[in-house]
């Protein structure tokens, strides 16, 4: 009844000595949207990667046949030119330069070898009102919101006549409006008859869009599911996913004891320069010793300014307002001031500002603790070897060695020395900003876990998260940001998806 | 065979930083046996050691500066100028040599600083806060030498700094004693602490190198030290220059292994934003590093003044090429974060090889500045592709 737009067939690849890819099957039928399900490293990317020539044809084993003909791809170019476009997670637009610049970039308009930037911009405003974006085609990309960023990526995949569409995680940076808007403009292209890939996190996005979902786990095909036949559901995809049922993914903590308040922020605002606006303002908050604090809100909302301006001001806004830690008035010069208080801050950024990639585990393990592993300003190497097994065991985290560089880590493994690295230094408040972004349910379980231990052992945390699931099922408080303003404190009985979401977007 | 199997992967893991080792002991072969030997004559190699401490501690001195994601083009003329201070110091003004050199590493450190604050507290990108220096410093130079032209300098202490050699203690056989001392002492503290920190691995219940191969390793290392004292026994011994270097790179080596310090620095380079989040005071870093690279500008104006025994006005043209040169074959990484000390000084002997041994087969100069341009660029393309096949 149906015809294959895409039929990958027992592809298998291998990178050196590991097995990537084991005899897996993918087929995507013309004009739906199929969701590409699995836990981190389960072959995902790799098998896009096989599919759009960036690992060419001939190091891989089996065949991709694309509109009924074998394709045998040995470059990006050529996928591309068969109507294959990949919109990567990290965008790939030239932020200085303008909309329709970035439309065209390697697809330009020429008339006799000459660009011709009128054409350039007519065609550009046509892409534009595709996507269903509305702004001037000659703004800069940097000047655009990450939503819209992600519709001009979409504008020129679909300029150079794109039949098969493949998205990598393409909300995972967005806010629950913009991917709503994002979602909504899949199923337009869709009637517009444009086939369509999507690699997700977000289950309920799965549900909510896809016709058909193939799970990968291990580098197999375990299963694709069909949503007509009402198979996609939350609870078939996890346990497909990650091979066992989890009853419940946010772990329950049981006799909670909080103690006196241990940071206090009273009419606390910071205005940035650069910005020349205030990105926190007149915020009353607090932590008790053993709570876990939410703060929910959009992104944008304020949430990671607010942390930078608690934990020692590294973007040097000008701060207004009390800081009361232990209830003694406190002001911090530099990170290291905070980080003596007994404050760490776990980066939502992990990759750009929490480690450091090129090094390997041991490093950034004691990396903002050298004193603990040194005398006299001179390191014990073989105390750093000790110390990062140590948390290596602690954190489950999967590596080899505490050799093995940091780069080259799951996102989930990193997150996890990206933590280990602040619980060497013995905090007594943890600041995780967005701590499970583009992990995999495992691992995200695993963290909750780590969480529920150190309140236990007597640590608080302040957790920033967009996941509001995460945020209703982890915290015992929930503060709501908008616009760098705190808009309410929920007690977590009184909480709900829907009350927060209410104040978010006040 | 199993250990030779042990040996091949060690290599393999390492063979980043074993290549450079591997491309000297190839050039040094290669030049040996083209010239019959002379190459590695105690004499040939001895000069060629003393030619090239001016640019190592560059070289030491930039590794960091790369490291930490900057570069310095005013070392070379900054070198110039501060020799030329010295040199004004002692045969002018009269102030004795003990009391010039400090004065000379103070004022170096302060030039570094001031790269360091250009770059650390204003923000101006250190290409140009130092190409800027580097103009100054070149005027100064002119400004401070126009009078008199070239400076002889005629204090013998401080000549011997830059041509001078350890006293001998007598000779054996036509070799210098204390040389063979000092080597000696060299293999003894090496196999000493490779055997503490063998003991303290074992202690931790890490894995350590087998046996067999530990000893092999100890043999080899020990033979080579033993066989470039034996050689510089042969002419004059050790000379300052020599034993200068090796202190600059005995402490630098230090200090960025084994401190905390260090790790700061790799830190920086490796992830500046990172860095500051970790608390580390990354304007501080840069300051420490700029002021050590000035105060290394500083030593190395200081032997190069003592080597020509004069301050001339084109001192110190090109010496930050070849730092950089030197730096990069020696594989660091302008990426950041990555880089050896050790490294940077093979570099630099590396360089020193090709003019010496090119010098001696009488290539032209247009042809050895091409064939050093071809190393430098092999250099690198290794160090990329390595990396690459660890990515």
């Amino acid at each position: 009844m149906s015809e294959y737009i895409l039929e990958m067939k027992n592809i298998s690849k291998e990178f050196t000595g590991v097995k990537a890819l084991t005899d897996v099957s993918f087929k995507v039928e013309k004009g739906e949207i199929h969701c590409l399900i699995g836990e981190n490293g389960a072959g995902k990317s790799t098998l896009m990667k096989v599919l759009s020539g960036v690992y060419p044809h001939g190091t891989y084993i089996g065949d991709i046949v694309f509109e009924g003909g074998v394709q045998q791809f040995g470059r990006i170019s050529d996928s591309v030119k068969a109507g294959i476009a990949i919109i990567y997670q990290e965008l790939a637009l030239f932020p200085d330069l303008t909309v329709y610049e970035n439309i065209y970039a390697g697809n330009e308009v020429k008339r006799g070898g000459v660009i011709d930037w009128n054409q350039t911009i007519v065609q550009a405003k046509q892409m534009l009102e595709k996507v269903g974006l509305d702004v001037n085609p000659e703004v800069l990309i940097k000047d655009l919101g990450v939503g819209k960023q992600q519709l001009v990526e979409i504008a020129k995949a679909l300029s150079k006549n794109v039949k098969l569409l493949i998205l990598d995680e393409p909300t995972a940076a967005l806010n629950e409006n913009d991917s709503e808007n994002l979602l909504e403009l899949l199923r337009e292209l869709k009637k517009q008859g444009i086939t369509c890939i999507m690699i997700s996190h977000k289950l309920k996005e799965v549900i909510s869009i896809a016709d058909r979902a193939t799970v990968i786990r291990d580098g197999r095909t375990i299963c694709t599911l069909d949503g007509s036949k009402g198979e996609i559901t939350e609870n078939s995809i996890i346990k497909n996913m990650v091979g066992r049922e989890i009853d419940d993914i946010y772990p329950k903590r049981p006799n909670k004891k909080f103690g006196d308040k241990i940071l206090e922020l009273n009419n606390w605002s910071a205005y940035d320069a650069q910005l020349g606006r205030h990105v926190v303002k007149n915020v009353d908050f607090h932590v008790k010793q053993g709570e876990i604090v939410g703060i929910a809100g959009l992104m944008g909302s304020g949430r990671t300014e607010l942390a930078l301006s608690i934990f020692g001001n590294p973007k040097s806004y000008k701060l207004q307002g009390d800081l009361f830690v232990d209830g003694m008035p406190a002001k911090f010069h530099h990170t290291s001031d905070a980080i003596k208080a007994g404050i760490a801050y776990v980066t939502e950024d992990r990759k750009g500002d929490g480690l450091f990639l090129a090094q390997d585990i041991k490093s950034n393990v004691v990396a903002a603790n050298l004193k603990g592993i040194s005398k006299n300003g001179v390191i014990n190497d073989n105390e750093e070897v000790k110390i990062a097994n140590e948390y290596k065991t602690s954190m489950h985290v999967k590596a080899p060695s505490v050799e093995q560089i940091v780069g080259k880590l799951s996102g989930g493994n990193q997150q996890k020395v990206s933590i280990g690295k602040w619980l060497f230094v013995g905090p007594k408040l943890l600041i995780l900003d967005e701590p499970t972004r583009g992990i995999d349910v495992g691992a995200k379980f695993e963290i909750y876990t780590i969480m529920n231990q150190l309140i236990s052992e007597g640590m608080s945390i302040i957790m920033i998260s967009s996941e509001l699931g995460e945020v209703l099922g982890m915290s015992d408080r929930v503060y709501v940001m908008a616009e760098g303003a705190m808009k309410g404190e929920l007690p977590i009985e009184e909480a709900t998806q829907e009350n927060i979401m209410q104040l978010a977007t006040q | 065979m199993n250990l030779f199997n042990e040996a091949k992967s060690l290599v393999k893991v390492n063979i980043r930083d074993y290549g450079m080792y591997i491309a000297l002991f190839v050039i040094m072969l290669t030049f040996t046996i083209m010239t019959d030997g002379l190459f590695m004559s105690s004499r040939n190699i001895s000069n060629l050691l003393d030619a090239t401490g001016y640019i190592a501690v560059l070289a030491v001195g930039m590794t960091l500066v790369i490291v930490i994601r900057e570069i310095d083009l005013s070392v070379g003329f900054a070198a110039g100028f501060m020799g030329a201070i010295a040199a004004i110091l002692m045969t002018q003004m009269g102030v004795p040599v003990y009391i010039t050199i400090p004065v000379i590493l103070v004022l170096g450190v302060l030039a570094g600083l001031l790269n360091g604050a250009l770059v650390a507290k204003i923000g101006i990108p250190s290409f140009v806060a130092s190409l800027a220096l580097m103009l100054i410093f070149r005027g100064a130079l002119l400004q401070v030498t126009e009078k008199t032209g070239t400076i002889n300098v005629n204090d013998d202490f401080f000549n011997a700094i830059g041509n001078g050699f350890i006293p001998s203690l007598g000779e054996v056989a036509g070799l210098h004693v204390l040389s063979l001392i000092l080597g000696l002492l060299c293999i003894v503290f090496y196999i000493y602490s490779e055997i503490t920190q063998r003991a303290n691995k074992k202690k931790y219940q890490f894995d350590v190198m087998s046996t067999g191969l530990f000893i092999v390793k100890l043999i080899f290392i020990s033979a080579i030290i033993a066989y470039i004292t034996w050689i510089l026994a042969g002419y004059n011994g050790f000379s300052w220059t020599v034993i200068i270097m090796l202190g600059v790179v005995a402490l630098y080596h230090f200090l960025t292994t084994k401190t905390v310090l260090g790790r700061h620095i790799y830190a920086v380079g490796s992830n500046p934003e990172a860095a500051h989040l970790t608390g580390i005071n990354v304007k501080k870093i840069t300051y420490i590093v700029f002021g050590s690279m000035g105060m290394l500008s500083a030593l190395s104006g200081i032997l190069f003044t003592a080597r020509m025994q004069s301050a001339s006005t084109t001192a110190g043209t090109l010496f930050e090429l070849d730092a950089i040169a030197a730096a990069y074959v020696g594989g660091v990484s302008s990426a950041g974060g990555v880089g050896k000390v050790t490294g940077a000084i093979i570099g630099a002997i590396v360089m020193a090889s090709l003019s010496s041994g090119m010098n001696l087969l009488g290539v032209g100069v247009s042809y050895q500045y091409m064939i050093r341009g071809g190393v430098l660029a092999a250099a690198v393309i290794f160090d990329v592709m390595t990396r690459k096949k660890r990515g």
